[in-house]
């Protein structure tokens, strides 16, 4: 494990192609929510040749459905969701500029083959620390799709959460290799 | 004379007093053998233990998190466990949910014979009871249509498991559960000629497809036996359990110690960034099955162990 690095979106093919699977990174700044339902209307709006409802160039989306903020702040609970429902979507939005995924679960071989050929990373946020990864997100804002509820695409303002590199642009893979040290079969 | 026969007629008249006094008094115990139960109570607690159980991680999860951080030998897996108890800790000082995903909200019930649930539709009393404890405590609402997906609104309709048991007492648990672990859950209905090895494979087999999706450490509910529905719904019951509880059944106990240790050789981790702490605790549910058969149910509880139960 390296020291913590730091991260501000946009990104741009040099911040992801340092990374190297296990690293520690820090993340601040602009970043998108999306869960299966808006990926599906983002990428039939691409098809359509429409406009995404969010820059995807050099863009970091965070899977996650937060629950509904208490009175007083600005999100609820905000960990991540599993990221293999989105993996059809994704080599789609990396096509178009998206540098990173933020989420938990693994991915599937077209998706890192698509990190590898678009130049993006995926993150993993602790699953189940909802309450903890709220602490990070200073703003947050519905800028699509609201009729989703828990599932709109939300713009939001982080300071310094806290990720894990996974997956990188040379085919590292934090869980096989975290996996394959501690297995005793 | 007349005294005399006023005083046996007074007598006579008070040992009937008394014995319709008496059977009356039977028959008034008779009458309130039921004990009444208001569906509006079931209600009141329903949202009640929706909140706590988002809110609160249970204490026995807390203990199992902080053995397992001294015994993880994984510096990531250490930190990830430490993370988990911070994140418990500020769910409970800001009252926010241990998790976004805050479950559909699964409830059992166990329901006394004697019990006599009045005042209204005990279904539609749990519902209420979900609707309210997830607006209430700012839950999220996960229920949908599978097809369209969109959203119920509320969270309801809630999953009621009810089972009628000795008693007046209303015994329940609300458990909310999460797709991300649910999704990892399975059902085989294996040859019996596979036996123990073979549950024993479909255990590993499960939690190794899983690997880090499930959220890590996980719990499973193992139950073998009955039939294909049965051996689901026992699966669900058991992770009712306390984690540190023992189980009655020596067979069943021995195979939960047998199986966390096997799950724990997989190397998945906390979070799934790897270690020795995959699994916090396997519980086993053994019963008959049919002679063709031989059902295992494999139900994958994610760290966030919520559940919370209350009687009534």
């Amino acid at each position: 494990m390296s020291e913590l690095i730091k991260l501000n979106p946009p990104l741009v093919d040099q911040d992801v192609t340092a990374l190297t699977a296990g690293d520690k990174v820090l993340v601040s700044g602009t970043i998108y929510t999306g869960r299966d339902a808006a990926h599906k209307r983002i990428v039939e709006t691409l098809a359509a040749g429409g406009e995404p409802p969010f820059p995807l160039q050099g863009a970091v989306i965070f899977y996650v459905g937060p629950s509904p903020p208490p009175p007083g702040r600005v999100i609820g609970a905000a960990g991540p969701t599993t990221s293999y429902r989105m993996d059809a979507y994704a080599p789609t939005l990396m096509a178009e500029g998206l540098k990173a995924m933020i989420g938990k679960g693994k991915r599937n071989p077209e998706v890192k083959q698509a990190m590898a050929d678009y130049k993006a990373v995926y993150l993993a946020a602790i699953g189940g620390a909802g309450a903890l990864m709220a602490r990070c997100i200073k703003q947050a804002e519905v800028i699509a799709y609201p009729e989703l509820g828990p599932e709109a695409v939300r713009r939001l303002v982080v300071e310094d959460m806290p990720l894990f590199v996974v997956n990188d642009v040379h085919g590292g893979d934090l869980y096989e290799q975290g996996r394959q040290a501690y297995a005793r079969t | 004379m007349d005294t005399n026969c006023s005083s046996i007629e007074v007598l006579r008249a008070q040992s009937a007093r008394i014995q319709r006094a008496q059977s009356a008094k039977k028959w008034e115990l008779e009458l309130a053998s039921p004990r009444t139960v208001e569906v509006s109570a079931v209600a009141d607690a329903v949202a009640r233990l929706c909140g706590e159980a988002d809110l609160y991680l249970p204490e026995d999860v807390r203990q199992a998190f902080t053995r397992a951080q001294a015994e993880e030998p994984s510096l990531v897996g250490q930190e990830v466990l430490g993370r988990l108890l911070e994140n418990a800790d500020i769910a409970a000082e800001e009252k926010m949910p241990i998790c976004q995903d805050c479950g559909l909200a699964v409830i059992f019930m166990d329901i006394g014979q004697d019990a006599h649930l009045v005042g209204g539709d005990l279904i539609e009393a749990v519902n209420d009871g979900v609707r309210r404890g997830y607006e209430e405590n700012y839950l999220r609402k996960s229920a949908c249509h599978p097809f369209t997906r969109t959203n119920t609104g509320d969270n309801t309709p809630a999953v009621v498991h009810t089972q009628i048991v000795p008693g007046d007492k209303v015994h329940l648990w609300v458990v909310p559960k999460g797709g991300g672990s649910e999704n990892m859950s399975k059902v085989f209905l294996l040859t019996p000629a596979v036996g123990l090895a073979g549950v024993k494979k479909a255990v590993m087999d499960t939690v190794e497809a899983a690997g880090p999706n499930p959220c890590p450490p996980i719990i499973l509910g193992v139950a073998i036996g009955g039939t294909f529905d049965h051996a689901a719904v026992r699966a669900k019951r058991t992770l009712l359990r306390e984690l540190d509880s023992v189980n009655p059944d020596p067979e069943a106990a021995e195979l939960e110690q047998v199986l966390l240790e096997d799950v724990n050789t997989l190397g998945i981790g906390p979070a799934g960034l790897g270690g020795a702490t995959t699994c916090l605790k396997v519980f086993v549910d053994i019963k008959p099955c049919h002679i063709a058969s031989l059902p295992v149910a494999v139900n994958v509880q994610c760290h966030a162990a919520r559940h919370k139960e209350a009687v009534l």
